[in-house]
């Protein structure tokens, strides 16, 4: 389907979910169910997003030390951790992917 | 606009304004990576007003760069833009006294980084009756900042070698927005079980697989919680 389109009902879901509560005014309220999992929710789809980019290599599992984006991957959560700064982050994980496709290249 | 409303503009410019630190690199990456998925530029400029949220665009690229179908993207994208509903449940209230055309515009600009703003401003100061011109210049801030930084992303782009692994760059952006986010045992199950099930049915077509993960990450944080409160 047209990139557009669906770049359009997109953009419509986002801004019903942002006016949703403001058009309702506060006659509608959460069930307690959804309270509690919203807050995982970003967590659980980054993380499902970004598992696969460092563990798979063309569909098949390459779990070592020798897997450039699995070892810059982990330095980059660490330095995530430490720092909380996405420019850290982008900067110390491109190092190491650099670094260690150099040395193993 | 009367003085104080024009005062409480600005004051939402000026608590915005250091979060575009956060922001300006963030919105480069999103308009070179657009370009590396397959958009138009035109596309890429759009979707920072159609969206308007960074991560959602993000999302957005990777799917359709991988080919998932329309009805997996939009309900990816809505999955990650639900905790938009959290800032409009918890804005509702001192909005009620305002027309309708405020709260459609105060809603398009309700993001991350200013209900961040907004709930800091309410925390330290009374509330105003022209606290909306608050939101407001918060929000057009960002805005803003974020349609310059996507625009500076795409001029960008044309000079990076096209050797680099500027993929890689998406994966290390969610790392850094989510490793903050964890915070306790509950939290950090919810990735872990995310991030196990999406390399186990990796296989699955239309990329359905990164629902099913984000769903049972979220379904293990849950019933952690759950029990735990």
């Amino acid at each position: 389907m047209n990139v557009w389109l669906i770049m359009v009902a997109c953009g419509l879901v986002t801004f019903a979910l942002r006016l949703s509560f403001i058009a309702a005014e506060g006659r509608v309220t959460f069930p307690r169910w959804f309270r509690l999992i919203l807050p995982f929710v970003p967590v659980a789809t980054l993380t499902a997003l970004v598992a696969p980019e460092l563990l798979l290599s063309q569909g098949a599992l390459w779990l070592s030390w020798r897997n450039p984006r699995l070892v810059a991957g982990v330095i980059a959560v660490l330095i995530a951790a430490i720092t909380r700064s996405v420019l850290w982050t982008l900067v110390g994980g491109f190092a190491v992917l650099a670094l260690w496709s150099l040395m193993l290249g | 606009m009367s003085l104080s409303a024009l005062q409480e503009f600005l004051a939402g410019a000026r608590a915005l304004v250091p979060l575009l630190v956060g922001v300006a690199p963030f919105g480069m990456i999103y308009g070179v990576l657009a370009l590396a998925n397959g958009l138009t530029p035109a596309a890429v400029l759009a979707m920072s007003t159609i969206l308007f949220a960074g991560s959602a665009q993000l999302l957005f690229c990777q799917l359709v760069g991988a080919g998932a179908p329309a009805a997996v993207v939009v309900a990816e994208v809505g999955l990650l833009n639900l905790r938009h509903a959290l800032y409009s449940a918890a804005l509702a209230p001192r909005l009620t006294h305002l027309p309708r055309r405020w709260k459609l515009l105060l809603a398009y600009l309700l993001t991350d980084e200013v209900f961040a703003a907004i709930s800091q401003q309410e925390a330290k100061s009374e509330s105003s009756p022209h606290r909306h011109w608050f939101y407001l210049g918060a929000g057009l801030a960002l805005w803003g900042g974020w349609q310059l930084s996507t625009a500076a992303g795409v001029l960008l782009s044309a000079r990076l070698p096209t050797s680099w692994p500027l993929d890689f760059a998406l994966p290390l952006t969610f790392i850094a927005i989510v490793v903050p986010l964890i915070r306790d045992g509950a939290m950090l199950l919810a990735a872990l079980v995310a991030g196990t099930v999406a390399v186990l049915v990796a296989g699955l077509p239309f990329k359905l697989g990164l629902l099913v993960a984000a769903l049972a990450g979220m379904a293990a944080g849950w019933l952690v919680a759950g029990r735990a409160r």
